[in-house]
């Protein structure tokens, strides 16, 4: 047996990255190409009355305009590709290709639009207020018939002046246990408001897309997250049948879940190239990636946990308003509260919830969306118990953590299997945590020293979806996948699953990937930490097909039955006749010559269509294995345990992190290399969401204040300690062939929410309820000033 | 926000009259480049969209640091990092070049200049995104209203217009009574730089004196503080490529018991670099106590305007002032 599972390899697609040789999006070329801008919203909600193009269309090298009654309308309020209604500063309203980029922006700026400004809002609160503007005609809020018109009554905004958040009409709720008899029996009961703040994704790539038609196929290279997954939706979006898209996407520069599925701005040079009969490439800039690079979802919440003496937390009652932006958005909220019922184990729990809208950019999935932001919220809380109730901080969390039986959500489903409990112990104990307690508080000059633990949860994995192999007769091993490849080289680990389960050396193998071409079978996409736990699946089951067959060959064409043979060192072998055996080389020329569902003239009933097509492109050429996956009826958590150190200067704001540990409960490490990665780069987001990242929205015009890397502050290199130490428990998830699940997420969530306890604690347990804690906060808490942000306002310095 | 720049005819010298001749031809239609790193962003926003830029980068003249008859001379046209790096300046004059390697990031600092870390307009994001506020020619400041988000801006000596000076260097060069030298069409003139920036109620459009035609060329340095007892401090929410939320620039004249002498300049808290002289002459001839650092912190925010979300700077600026004086002691 090989032993791929566990152990460092090099991706292939490292080489390229790091020569500069990867071609994205952006770096294609064609003849006869031209480049498009777009005409964006100058307003945070507008009608558009008119579009007067005379002048730009007359210009010198200007080629065509495309309108929004070029594209498909899509249902609201979904995101739309152009429209003449737009619902947030930098929504496109139409598009201009010339032969240049610097005269499609020339024509765009001699557009002239008749705009017709509209009622807007940049803060949810504020939109339930019963004579609150409404982020869309339509309404403010999103709930499960659509959008509606929902507010509060003044009534429930009495408690905002003290800033306690007020709890009116949810649009969504559920329970389950006696949660007034855990208040009941509770020995501490805390009831805060909090508020975490919506923040971009600041993708390295912005996304930038090429595309052109040939013989009635579309071609489009673009950045995404996902290879399968996205194809369908684009197909949708442009308005071509699968079959006839070639979708390329085989490096990308960053999506953090903004990019984990068909965006429609994607099918803009599509639709371009369609009208002009010309390539065009659409370079998104990097302001533009503010705008239409989504962002996370924002939360206005209140929270009340009732805990027992031993800091079991017997009730929750949680409240979230989120701002979903002025679309869909994304169900944080949801998987907010879901992390809660995982995470703290309550016996009782109510949630409820409002999805208001605002005009401000579309919301979607950033790493952990919900359970990261509700990490943030909870965490410090429950260093709060903790100090009032006499406790260790990494003590409450043990006694509350979940645990392979723990029941899940509001329908108290199974869960494959979890380990949190372990990952603190190793957590505490790696980094040394009753050692470092110790420094708590500890003084020199101004500065203070801070220690901090944090959790967060996602789930991760999915069951169900496709594998593809293949054989050929040079004894290669083909490995299509067709999950995507958003950087963090699992499409290459998780392929690493079929190897092992054939026995293959990894140097025989070849993994197919990003592009339509490669013939990949469908994949669920490379997102929500699942491509560990699905992925290594459908590779295994493919496999599994591959050594079916492969022994079944062996048997017509060597004699025995399919039983008396095994795998060994790439050849069947007969378990009983020395020397009766068949290289997998051999197997696949045989497997050609017999063909039916050994070369894959025959499929299975049951693949998806996107399978069968990549299948029968592969017919013939060697012995395939190809099978659906079977179902997993449970949910697979992904946990994390973050500790931290950090250096407070009382006088200047300033937080210095000076060690960091993120233990990651993602059952079998199948690539340490790639989780180093992960835990460092979670942890580098996380320091981002706790200390400095957030929009910022001016109310009275409704412009945006945090455009632009160096307004939105991620951290830089300098805002993080070289080093960073990582661990994982390592117990197998029983639900995986190799033992794996993923884990992309927490890791980032728990460095969030141990930065924010960190800093609660160099401050003496000041609480915050808010995040980012940015510096002027803490100069002000420091000296006991009030804070200059409106209590529970978002969207605000 | 377009992000695509205009196009503009562009034009590369090599001496300083051909910088002035092509200035005075183009008048307010030329645009002076040196790193590029204030410039750019106005260009790609279309915010502004000069019909010619006059690089300065390949004008000799403008570049290096040189040793005077009393102090030194610094093109203006120096990147930061040489600032930084310079070993002169590293012996007498630390406190530049503690604020250079305080600038932005390394790769910033590769590519800007001082010269152009002084002249570069103010980062307001509101007149950054091109609105028509009173420094853009309108006539409002978004910045000021109400409900305006206005965290990094000023806390003194608001006109109408409420930004901030964004410099790390102008404070440091205020401390050391550096003087610009400034070349026009009427020949060279000589300015303080305590003089060199503009108070919006002189000018709200300008940042400093500059006129159209003018050329800043050169700052010098005078050997007045060298090799004496400096402290620099910016605070800002992250440790490279961010602007200050405050500054503090001191020099010190003293035996470390008493103050013989003192210069204490604030950055991003007025409009131009904010000397503390109230603090100073509170401090100068005095043996630093305890009680006094702290009623010099004091001191130092008396008169202080906050906005709505820039009131932590009254804290923040006592916080360092005081850490200015401390560190005659430590």
């Amino acid at each position: 047996m090989p032993d791929l599972i566990g152990r460092d390899f090099t991706p292939p697609d490292v080489r390229a990255k790091v020569t500069g040789e990867a071609m994205y999006a952006e770096d294609f070329r064609r003849d006869g190409m031209l480049f498009c801008r777009l005409l964006k919203s100058p307003m945070p909600h507008a009608r558009v009355h008119g579009v007067d193009a005379r002048r730009a269309l007359a210009m010198d090298g200007v080629v065509a305009i495309l309108t929004p009654e070029d594209v498909p309308t899509q249902e609201e309020p979904g995101n739309n590709i152009l429209t003449y209604e737009p619902h947030f500063v930098g929504e496109p309203i139409v598009a201009v290709a010339a032969v240049d980029e610097q005269t499609a922006q020339d024509a765009i700026d001699a557009i002239e639009l008749d705009l017709e400004p509209r009622t807007f809002c940049v803060d949810p609160l504020e939109s339930l207020r019963p004579e609150g503007p409404d982020a869309r005609r339509a309404g403010n809020v999103l709930a499960e018939g659509g959008v509606s018109s929902h507010k509060w009554t003044e009534e429930d905004f009495s408690s905002v002046a003290e800033g306690r958040m007020p709890t009116g009409e949810p649009t969504m709720q559920w329970s389950y246990g006696d949660l007034t008899a855990g208040f009941d029996e509770a020995e501490l009961i805390l009831d805060e408001s909090f508020v975490t703040a919506s923040n971009a994704h600041h993708s390295m790539e912005p996304r930038t897309c090429f595309a052109y038609w040939e013989n009635g196929k579309c071609f489009v290279h673009g950045s995404a997250q996902s290879q399968a997954f996205t194809h369908p939706g684009l197909a949708r979006y442009i308005g071509v049948e699968p079959e006839n898209l070639v979708f390329v996407a085989e490096f990308c520069g960053g999506g953090f879940g903004s990019k984990g599925s068909a965006y429609p701005e994607m099918s803009i040079p599509a639709h371009m190239a369609r009208k002009t009969g010309r390539p065009v490439l659409m370079r998104v800039s990097r302001a533009e990636e503010y705008y239409l690079g989504r962002a996370r979802c924002g939360f206005q919440g209140r929270i009340r946990l009732g805990f027992r003496v031993d800091g079991k937390v017997t009730s929750c009652d949680l409240y979230i308003v989120q701002d979903n932006g002025p679309n869909s958005g994304f169900g944080d909220l949801g998987s907010a509260a879901d992390a809660v019922s995982l995470v703290y184990t309550p016996e009782a729990m109510r949630f409820r919830g409002v999805r208001v809208l605002t005009n401000t950019p579309p919301r979607s999935a950033q790493r952990g969306p919900g359970q990261n932001q509700i990490a943030c919220a909870v965490e410090p809380l429950l260093d709060k118990a903790a100090a009032e109730l006499g406790l260790d901080r990494v003590a409450i969390r043990r006694v509350n953590a979940p645990d392979s039986e723990t029941p899940y959500g509001d329908d108290r489903g199974a869960i494959t299997s979890a380990h949190l409990r372990e990952a603190l112990d190793a957590g505490a104990q790696r980094f040394g945590w009753t050692e470092r307690r110790g420094r708590s508080g500890e003084r020199n000059g101004s500065k203070v020293r801070g220690v901090g633990v944090g959790q967060a949860y996602h789930s991760a994995g999915s069951s169900g979806f496709d594998g593809l192999v293949r054989i050929t007769p040079d004894g290669i091993l083909h490995i299509h996948t067709g999950v995507g490849n958003l950087g963090t080289y699992s499409y290459a680990a998780t392929a690493r699953a079929a190897a092992e389960a054939l026995g293959y050396a990894w140097d025989n193998c070849v993994i197919h990937r990003g592009d339509s071409r490669e013939h990949v079978p469908w994949n669920l996409g490379q997102f929500g930490s699942n491509t560990s736990f699905t992925m290594t699946r459908t590779n295994w089951a493919a496999a599994m097909d591959a050594a079916r067959k492969l022994r079944q060959i062996a048997s017509i064409r060597l004699g025995g039955s399919a039983d008396d043979y095994e795998l060994r060192d790439e050849t069947v072998v007969h378990r009983a006749r020395a020397g009766v055996r068949m290289s997998f080389a051999q197997a696949a020329r045989w497997a050609m010559e017999m063909g039916g569902p050994y070369s894959g003239q025959n499929l299975p009933g049951d693949i998806n269509d996107m399978t069968r097509r990549s299948a029968e492109a592969l017919a013939g050429t060697g012995l395939l294995g190809v099978a659906r996956d079977d179902r997993v009826d449970a949910t697979v958590p992904a946990l994390a345990a973050g500790f931290v150190e950090i250096e407070l200067d009382t006088e200047t704001g300033r937080v210095e992190i000076l060690d960091y540990l993120g233990v990651a409960d993602c059952g079998t490490v199948l690539h340490p290399q790639g989780l180093a990665a992960q835990v460092r780069g979670g942890a580098v987001m996380g320091f981002g969401m706790a200390l400095t990242e957030r929009h910022v929205y001016d109310p009275r015009w409704g412009l945006p204040g945090a455009v632009g890397l160096h307004r939105a502050k991620p951290p830089s290199y300098l805002d993080v300690p070289s080093e960073m130490d990582w661990d994982a428990v390592d117990i197998a998830d029983p639900d995986n062939p190799v033992g794996a699940k993923g884990v992309g997420e927490p890791l980032m969530g728990c460095a969030a929410a141990a930065v924010l306890c960190a800093v609660s604690d160099a401050l003496g347990g000041h609480y915050f309820n808010r995040n980012p804690v940015v510096t002027d906060m803490i100069v002000n808490a420091a000296a006991r000033r009030r804070q200059s942000t409106r209590p529970l306002a978002t969207n605000t310095q | 926000m377009s992000d695509t720049m205009a196009g503009f005819e562009l034009h590369q010298p090599i001496d300083v009259d051909d910088v002035l001749e092509l200035k005075r031809r183009y008048g307010t239609a030329g645009w002076l480049l040196a790193g590029g790193l204030d410039s750019l962003d106005w260009f790609k926003d279309r915010v502004k969209t000069p019909e010619a830029v006059i690089d300065l980068t390949d004008v000799e003249a403008l570049h290096g640091v040189r040793e005077t008859d009393d102090g030194i001379e610094i093109g203006a046209v120096t990147t930061l990092t040489e600032v930084e790096r310079n070993p002169v300046i590293r012996r007498r004059f630390r406190l530049l070049a503690e604020a250079a390697a305080q600038v932005a990031s390394p790769q910033i600092r590769h590519a800007g200049t001082l010269g152009g870390n002084v002249c570069q307009d103010t980062r307001c994001w509101y007149y950054r995104y091109g609105v028509d506020c009173y420094r853009a020619g309108g006539n409002t400041c978004y910045a000021a209203a109400p409900d305006a988000q206005n965290r990094e801006h000023a806390i003194f000596g608001a006109s109408r217009c409420v930004a901030v000076s964004p410099s790390d260097t102008a404070p440091a060069l205020v401390a050391l009574d550096a003087e610009m030298i400034i070349r026009g069409p009427e020949g060279q003139r000589v300015v303080a730089a305590g003089d060199f920036f503009m108070e919006p109620s002189v000018d709200i459009q300008r940042m400093t004196v500059l006129g159209p035609d003018e050329l800043l060329v050169a700052i010098r340095i005078p050997s007045t503080w060298a090799e004496a007892h400096f402290y620099f401090e910016k605070v800002a929410d992250r440790n490279s490529w961010d602007f200050a939320l405050a500054s503090v620039a001191a020099a010190f004249r003293t035996d470390r018991i008493a103050v013989d002498d003192v210069r204490l300049v604030c950055g991003s808290v007025q409009c131009v670099p904010r000397r503390m002289e109230a603090v100073e002459r509170a401090v100068r001839g005095r043996v630093q106590t305890p009680e006094g650092v702290e009623a010099a912190g004091a001191l130092a925010t008396r008169g202080a305007e906050p906005l709505a979300y820039n009131g932590y700077k009254i804290q923040l600026v006592e916080n360092l002032v005081k850490r200015a004086l401390r560190s005659i002691a430590a």
